[in-house]
């Protein structure tokens, strides 16, 4: 079909690149994915460092990248109406506290539901402020992160008896783990444990994945794929993109503007809750002020290295995640990653390669090359600065892929009905 | 005239009334007496002691504002402040306590490191931003928490004081000579009697001169015009010669190294040093709702700092009370939100006014010429000559 639509001499004009992106986005976002395993699988048979990719290493870095990924998540689905959240932080504030709140006065799942429209509250309130009065986006965004730290310190000091304004008790009782596929347990820890390459490591991803996790890691993953389905294969997604791209296009045809403005930036509010939820119930096991620490805006960061969408957002949550998760590891380990990062620069020189961009090819050799010697000439990676490797990492996206990035074309802007 | 200074005061106090009125019902709703609580910070909140802690409070508020409305003026929101002032304390601490000079030599070149730290650390953006069109707000929130780890790395390894001097974990104390000193001798000598355990720090001049500094700069200055000509209309300013390109990363510069003179109160004043806690964390996000309240103007922002200094001093009488003292901070939150509100509402309803008066005087001289000066009606309305 392709074949008799284009006439020969394109197709021998066709780019490497234009192949490229030929492939269904799935399957790019599995092949990456599988680049990705492969480069720690062979980081890990290189260096001997076996805890690059044991299950719990793999587990903490789902865990951390969790919130990573609802925040940007919720703030897709804001900038995909054309709003920026920068005030992901503050509802994510909001979803500790208000998640806390209900875990310990009703129970887990009510805590769980009651963070959620915390988080929502915090949305509509941003979305009264830009989307209602037209105020700027990243100003109101701003002060909300303000008032939620300073509310959440505030119900904290009069919610309960005898508590600092710093913290809340301990939640009595959290949803139980479970065991998705009990029955491949066993196999998949012998293929773990044999320490095949890329098998063995894709093994431990699995288990990671499916054994002891917490309900609520599944709900938050399959969020994913649903705002997938929605935002692209639904009429109300496509009305909802239309807002972000061209609101007077879409308002001409009828589409009700406002509304799907502020439903996008409640669902936002929403996600960024739940993501303060899953920072309570995963890790402290209560509210403690500050304990968001900036990962909202880390949830912004992991949207755009995604590109607007949920899959790359998920990519860049899990590094992000996974930089994390290095920092409490024996150097060995941490060092190790330098390896893999040597590993990833020539696969992405490779790629530049395929795409005939000789000069990035050279840079990423060269980069691979200095990071093989800093292996070779250190003993350590200083610990304080793997956390920030995903920071830098998307500045450069930003500096050096920004054309490929494209958000929504009228994200950010103030729209008003008529132009006034 | 009068009519615009009555728009600009209406909504921050209206946004005030508001929020005090918000937590009135919090209050009420959480079984606490508001009466009372507004009793104790009408009374306790103006005793001296506590405008003394105003006073040493506003003064990093109000730097960190002007930081930020420098930005504001250009149309660029350094958001980045944060990292900025972090990292220029930290730097400035360590050069201080490592030279010996002179007292006013040793406190300018502390406050000169910290400027120079700052701005290196704000070019990063600028000129991303200048080059290649990458949004400041992204990539300066990318930087202030990168801040964080490169603070981390220096102090870990290579900034930090021997264990021998001191247990906590910071730079090395900074010698007499670089610390700025208290000001309860000077103000005893005009007659304003502070007790001893009060302290009132001299970094509330550092931040008058930046003040000062401020105006001079954006509304006495060629660069100030150019600044604000780029921010209220860029196509236009560069139609006229102006690099915008240029005034990008000055501007971003400019703003970087006021913002790395946030954090040094502390550390030349009663810290003498840098650890984790003699910097606060948030001034920077704390400058932008700050800039906001005060609406970019010198005098604005140093009500806002005084306003926003005050809340938070007032936490102590409250808490000594036994009152929940986290209330002033809701009132700060509720009032920079509303404010931003009521601004843009402000901004939209006299711009329609303006183009009512615009449209009457358009129609009223196409009929007849008006006469030679016409009392405006508005008052706010452009000229425009007959056609």
């Amino acid at each position: 079909m392709s074949a008799l639509m284009n006439p020969p001499e394109t197709e021998a004009n066709t780019k490497p690149l234009a192949r490229f992106s030929e492939i269904p986005r799935w399957a790019r976002l599995v092949l990456y994915l599988a680049l990705g395993v492969g480069v720690l699988s062979l980081t890990r048979i290189l260096t001997g460092a076996g805890q690059l990719t044991a299950e719990n290493t793999l587990r903490s870095a789902l865990y951390l990248a969790l919130p990573i990924a609802l925040a940007g998540l919720g703030g897709l689905w804001s900038e995909r109406a054309g709003v920026v959240n920068i005030g992901l932080e503050g509802m994510m504030v909001l979803g500790t506290w208000f998640g806390a709140y209900g875990g310990i006065a009703y129970g887990p799942w009510q805590g769980v539901i009651l963070g959620v429209v915390g988080g929502a509250i915090g949305g509509l309130l941003h979305a009264i402020a830009t989307v209602g009065f037209g105020v700027d986006h990243i100003i109101s965004g701003v002060s909300i992160n303000l008032l939620a730290v300073g509310l959440c310190e505030f119900l904290t000091s009069v919610s309960w008896d005898g508590a600092s304004a710093r913290e809340s008790p301990t939640i009595p009782d959290t949803p139980a783990n479970v065991d998705l596929l009990p029955f491949l347990k066993e196999p998949l820890r012998e293929l773990g444990s044999q320490n095949r390459f890329f098998l063995s490591d894709f093994a431990k991803a699995i288990l990671a994945l499916t054994t002891n996790v917490s309900p609520l890691v599944i709900v938050a993953l399959l969020l994913f794929p649903l705002t997938f389905f929605v935002l692209w294969k639904t009429p109300f997604g496509l009305r909802l993109r239309s807002v972000g791209e061209d609101p007077d296009a879409a308002d001409s045809l009828g589409v009700h503007v406002y509304r799907l403005k502020f439903t996008a930036v409640m669902i936002s509010g929403a996600l960024s809750g739940l993501a303060g939820v899953v920072l309570v119930y995963l890790f402290s096991g209560k509210f403690q002020s500050q304990q968001t620490g900036g990962r909202g805006f880390i949830g912004l960061a992991a949207m755009i290295f995604g590109n607007w969408r949920p899959g790359g957002l998920l990519v860049g949550a899990g590094l992000f995640g996974f930089m994390d998760s290095m920092q409490s590891q024996i150097t060995e380990t941490s060092h190790a990653l330098l390896v893999g990062a040597a590993l990833t620069f020539v696969v992405t020189g490779l790629f530049c390669a395929y795409r005939k961009l000789w000069v990035s090819t050279a840079v990423f050799f060269v980069l691979a090359a200095g990071a093989a010697w800093w292996y070779q000439a250190t003993d350590e990676l200083p610990r304080e600065i793997i956390p920030y490797f995903p920071h830098v990492t998307t500045l450069l996206v930003l500096v050096f892929a920004s054309q490929r990035l494209r958000m929504p074309a009228a994200d950010g802007k103030v729209w008003r009905r008529g132009g006034r | 005239m009068i009519r615009r200074i009555t728009m600009a005061l209406a909504a921050p106090v209206l946004a005030i009334a508001f929020a005090m009125a918000v937590s009135a019902i919090m209050l009420a709703l959480t079984d606490y007496s508001a009466t009372e609580v507004f009793r104790v910070i009408f009374d306790d909140g103006f005793s001296r002691t506590n405008l003394v802690t105003t006073v040493n409070r506003a003064a990093p508020y109000y730097i960190s504002g002007v930081a930020v409305a420098i930005g504001f003026k250009m149309n660029l929101f350094n958001i980045g402040v944060e990292g900025q002032y972090k990292l220029a304390a930290l730097f400035a601490a360590a050069a201080a306590a490592a030279v010996e000079l002179p007292a006013p030599l040793h406190v300018l070149f502390t406050l000169l490191v910290a400027m120079l730290v700052g701005a290196a650390w704000a070019s990063i953006p600028a000129l991303l931003k200048a080059y290649r069109g990458v949004s400041e707000v992204i990539s300066s929130i990318m930087l202030n928490a990168t801040a964080l780890g490169v603070g981390a790395f220096f102090i870990q390894r290579w900034l930090r004081a021997p264990a021998t001097e001191s247990p906590v974990l910071g730079t090395r104390t900074i010698s007499p000579s670089g610390q700025l000193p208290s000001l309860n001798g000077l103000l005893g000598v005009i007659g304003i009697d502070v007790p001893d355990a009060t302290r009132v720090q001299s970094y509330v001049v550092v931040a008058a001169i930046v003040g000062v500094a401020y105006y001079l700069l954006i509304w006495r200055s060629r660069y100030g015009f150019d600044l604000r000509a780029t921010g209220s209309n860029a196509e236009a300013a560069t139609a006229s010669g102006v690099n915008s390109k240029r005034m990008i990363i000055t501007a971003m510069l400019i703003s970087g190294a006021v913002a790395g003179l946030i954090g040094m109160n502390n550390i030349m004043g009663p810290a003498a040093r840098y650890t984790d806690v003699s910097v606060v964390t948030g001034l920077g996000f704390t400058g932008i709702a700050i800039a906001l309240l005060g609406r970019n103007n010198p005098v604005g922002i140093a009500f806002a700092a005084l306003l926003w200094a005050f809340m938070d001093a007032v936490q102590t009488p409250l808490s000594n009370a036994n009152l929940p003292k986290q209330i002033t901070s809701i009132m700060q939150g509720i009032t920079v939100l509303s404010v931003v509100i009521a601004y843009e509402v402000v901004r939209r309803i006299s711009a329609r006014q303006e183009l009512a008066g615009l449209r009457r005087e358009v129609t009223a001289g196409g009929a007849a010429p008006p006469p030679a000066d016409p009392p405006s009606p508005t008052g706010s309305g452009p000229e425009v000559a007959p056609a």
